[in-house]
Parts: C-alpha cells; structure tokens; sequence
C-alpha cells in the first residue's frame, strides 16, 4: 500500500509557516487596540458603578463631554478654542526645533563627514553634546533663555541635533569613497561635490533622522512645555492634572499620538514623492 | 615611442603598514594604448590603480601625465570603478551630463543645458542606452550600469580612461558583450585605457599591451621569503589587434599565451629572477637597485 504524503497546509494564524492574508491581517492589527478599550471601558463601568464620582477613569460620554468642551466651545474669556491653541502652540515650537535642529545637523554633519580636519575639530564635540542629558539641562535654558518661546524650541534642539549631526555624519562617511573619487574626475570643485553630490543624497536620510528623532523631540517639548508655559498640549495634561481630569487628559495623549502618527506618514509620502530613487533602494 | 612616454612611473613604491605592496614599479605607457594590468588577488594592481588616479599617493616615486605629475583626482583622467560609479539620485542622462555641467560656470550651465543633453544623448546613442535615458541607475541591469558609467566618463574626453574591475560583477554572457561593446568603443576611439582585471583570459582578449604585475619573483635580495617585497611588474606582452571576436578566446596561440602568463604570474611556485623577466615589449623599461640586481 502507497502511503500519499499528507497535503501541504498553510495555517491562517499559528506556527511560522501562517499565512494571514491582506484581511486577516487587518483585522489582527486591530485586536490589541480593541482589546485595550473593552478593558478601559469594563474597568471604567465597574469603578462607576461602585461610585458616580469615579475620576480615574472616566466613562467614554465624560470624554466626549470634555473634548466638546476643549475642543468645540470657544473659552469664555479670550473666545479661544483651547485645544486648537494648545494644538498650534506645541506644533510651532516643535517645528521650529525640529527644523532649526534638522538643518544645522545636517550642516554639521554633512562637513563633518566629508572634510577630515572638520571631523577632527568637531566630532569629540558633538559626541560630548549628545551625551547630555538635555532635560537635566533644562533649568540651564529656562534661567538664561527666560520662561517663553526660545527656550523650548531651544530644548529640543540640544536634544535632536547632535543626534541628526551623527548620523548625518555617520552617512557621509558610509558614502562609497569612489562616488567622491568619480566626482573629482568630472571636474567638481569641493563646493560643487558637496551640493552636487553629497547633499542630494543627504535629504531622504535627513527626513528617516527626522521621522525617528520626532519622539524625543515631543519629549522634550511636554516636558518643557509642563514646567514653564501659558498654553501648549504638554502645558494642558500638566495643568488639569491638578484636578484629576483624567476626562481631558486621555483624549490630549489620544491626540498627540495621532499628531505624531499624522506627522510621520507626511514625511514618509514626501520620501516617497521627492526621492523615489532612495525609496526604490538605490545605491548604486 | 617618443621621448616623453604619455604615461610614466617610475621607481614607485607603496606599503599599507609595514607590509610593502608596491616595489620599484617601473612602466610607460604610449599614448592609444589599451592597457590591460592583470595579476593575483592582493598583489597591488587596484593599488596601483588608486596611485595612477590620485586617490592616494606613492611612498617615493614619480607618476606623470604627458610629463605633468598626477595629482588629486581630476578630468585628465576619467574613472570606472566595479560598482559605485553612479550617482543614485541622478536619471542616466543627468548622470552622464554632470560632467560638462561641472566644468561650466554657473552663469553659462543654464544657458548651455540644452546644448550638453544633446551631447549627452548623443553618447548614449552610442552606447545603446538611449531608451534609459530618463531611468535611474537602481532601475538599470549591471551591465547597463557600467555602459552608463563608461558614457559619463567618456563625455568630458579624458586623456586616459581607467577602469578598476569594471565588469568583474557582471554574469559571464554580459561580461563578454560588454568586453565586445569597450573594443568597439576603443577602435572607433582610439583613446587611452587602463584596464584592471583579475581575469587573465579578459586582459588577453581586450589588451593591445598587457602588464603582469605579480609579488612572485626572486631577486639577490635574498631568500624567497624573509625580505618584505612588493610585487613588481613581471612581464609585459604586446599583443597585435584586428577587430576581435568572441571566437579568438579558444584559438590556441590564445589558450598558450594565457597558459603562460598565468605561470609568470600567478603561480606562487614559479619564481623567476628579476634579471629574467620578460620585459622585451618595445615600450618596457625599468631600473633595478643594486641589491635586487648584484652585478655577479
């Protein structure tokens, strides 16, 4: 009796050989994320049903209530909407440091890795920058930069440039030596080298420095933001802390992940559309 | 050959540390040559190479151009390396436009664009890739590549085109059509290459003059082993040229010639005394010490 070998199959979840499937695989990306709110949620409706006054972990109507309020009803006083203020307050001071930080990094970086003596005279010094601590810091900035804007952009540029700096000079020095060696024989001068050749092979990587540096940067922008502010999203958490408002609270963080989401897919579609020969792994 | 040979050196030297790579590196080469320079992994040809370019510099000696000691990197010599010869974030044509636009003054490049596409275009009709254009190089095969990288070195005429390894990436059926595509180029050319290779059946086939440079060889130096000692150019061949065909690989005055010069200089067994080199190419010459040669 032949014996037939048993027929191949390939699993929907378990085991290495599984393969979900474009749907399946949706609905796997969503379960962890369904399964925190139904936690929240049961959590929430126990604590309240023992007491109406519960705080901690407010209903999901006490959050909406309170997003209506920040979000859609203009404040008394000044007819500001205040979460749109605190929205636009963190992203300027976050933009101003990202790119203030981008662009001397990549300054910095870019000589650094090209021209030997700049290397010399600046890289001990940029490593002794990023090793800093910049929170520890921060006292530092808010005494001699006073308590308003400069010192908060300020942060979060002592905290990403020195990181950008490195790996911007990092990749000019993994660049094939021979794409110098090819440049210098169709004539470039070193300026010409360095804005024909170097930089515009810099930008794609000076936007991935970005998108990983953005974390720290919002890091540094609530901290600064929570101990010397008058508006701001980190200032918001900070200040209704006082009250326990959880209810304004976990929309505020819900909020700045998907500003930080929202930000991230920008640069990453603008990777895409402006250099698609770095997308497409060019590295000839 | 004239007076000033178009590419000297002489009495070069070079060692990475304490080991010595290059030692007393005599050649000249005339003006139209294709020069091929074969030789065992590790035994300094890329070196030497590197030196001739300008990338590094020779410990003593002397390397010149039409007379005019070489030095850093520049249009006089044009490059081709195995890989990394591209520019990924230029189309071919912008790739193999650069050169013109670099040499030109800022002012005039906007007014003359026009002008280098067409020149542009022009050399990559001649080398097949005028349809690629537009591409860029990571959408291009190896060998597209190189024909690319060859057309971009090409358009600024240098006096010498080097070549380190261009096709030693390439599959053997590209490899050949692209020794095929160089020879077409050089005879309606006629411009001066350096052509590296580790491929001894490559340098035969492509070279009007081939170069052994190779680290086996004995001299009154002493023993074989115990004096640290560079390669040194070991034999030089002059090989006549029609219009090559794939075919010639196996005719028989090619299979010997190549049996030979692998013996010559790549079999680490087989030393043969300095005195005995076969350096009878017209161009060839060279200047022994007087401890690597003892008049006995």
């Amino acid at each position: 009796m032949t014996q037939t070998p048993a027929p191949r199959r390939t699993p929907r979840l378990w085991g290495i050989h599984a393969r979900p499937g474009t749907a399946w695989a949706r609905i796997l990306a969503g379960v962890p994320f369904v399964l925190l709110a139904l936690g929240y949620f049961i959590a929430s409706d126990i604590r309240h049903r023992e007491n109406p006054d519960d705080k901690l972990l407010p209903t999901a109507g006490q959050m909406v209530a309170a997003v209506e309020r920040m979000a859609f009803t203009p404040e008394q006083r000044s007819g500001n909407y205040v979460m749109l203020q605190d929205t636009l307050s963190s992203l300027r001071r976050l933009a101003l440091g990202m790119l203030l930080a981008a662009a001397a990094g990549a300054w910095v970086g870019l000589n650094m890795g090209l021209f030997p003596g700049m290397r010399a005279g600046g890289s001990a010094f940029v490593t002794f920058l990023s090793m800093v601590p910049p929170l520890a810091i921060l006292p530092v900035l808010f005494i001699s930069l006073g308590v308003g804007e400069v010192s908060k952009v300020a942060l979060i540029f002592i905290g990403v440039f020195p990181v950008i700096a490195r790996d911007m000079s990092g990749t000019v020095l993994r660049m094939p030596r021979e794409q110098v060696t090819k440049a210098l024989t169709l004539g470039a001068s070193q300026f010409a080298l360095v804005y024909r050749v170097v930089l515009p092979q810099l930008w794609p990587r000076l936007i991935e420095a970005v998108r990983l540096s953005l974390g720290a940067g919002w890091l540094f922008l609530i901290a600064a933001e929570a101990i010397a502010s008058a508006d701001g999203l980190g200032y918001r958490i900070f200040l209704v802390r006082r009250y326990l408002a959880m209810d304004v609270i976990i929309p505020y963080v819900l909020w700045i992940t998907a500003l930080g989401f929202g930000i991230d897919w920008l640069l990453r579609q603008t990777l895409r559309w402006l250099f698609p020969w770095y997308v497409a792994g060019g590295k000839t | 050959m004239s007076e000033k040979p178009f590419l000297l050196v002489r009495d070069v030297y070079k060692s990475y540390g304490p080991r010595r790579i290059l030692d007393n590196v005599d050649v000249a080469v005339d003006a139209g040559e294709l020069c091929a320079l074969v030789g065992p992994s590790g035994c300094g040809k890329s070196t030497l190479l590197r030196l001739i370019l300008g990338e590094e510099e020779a410990d003593s000696g002397r390397i010149e151009i039409e007379g005019t000691p070489v030095g850093h990197p520049d249009p006089r010599r044009g490059i081709v390396f195995q890989r990394y010869s591209l520019f990924p974030h230029l189309s071919v044509l912008q790739n193999v436009m650069l050169g013109r636009e670099l040499a030109e003054p800022l002012l005039s490049r906007w007014r003359r664009r026009k002008e280098f596409t067409e020149e542009a275009m022009h050399y990559l009709e001649r080398t097949r890739l005028a349809e690629s254009a537009h591409k860029f190089p990571h959408e291009l095969s190896g060998g597209m590549q190189q024909r690319v990288a060859i057309a971009q070195a090409l358009v600024l005429k240098p006096k010498v085109l080097m070549m380190d390894e261009p096709f030693g990436a390439l599959d053997p059926d590209t490899r050949e059509q692209m020794q095929l595509f160089l020879l077409e180029l050089w005879e309606a050319q006629r411009m001066t290459v350096f052509f590296v290779t580790h491929d001894l059946e490559e340098a035969v086939y492509l070279g009007t003059r081939v170069l052994v440079l190779s680290q086996y060889y004995q001299d009154d130096r002493g023993a074989v082993e115990g004096v640290n000692r560079g390669a040194k150019i070991v034999a030089d061949y002059q090989l006549p040229r029609g219009i090559a065909n794939t075919a010639s690989k196996h005719e028989p005055e090619f299979v010997e010639l190549v049996a030979r010069i692998r013996q010559e200089g790549f079999d680490p067994a087989y030393r043969r005394h300095v005195r005995e080199f076969n350096l009878r190419h017209p161009d060839s010459f060279r200047t022994l010490t007087a401890d690597e040669h003892r008049e006995s």
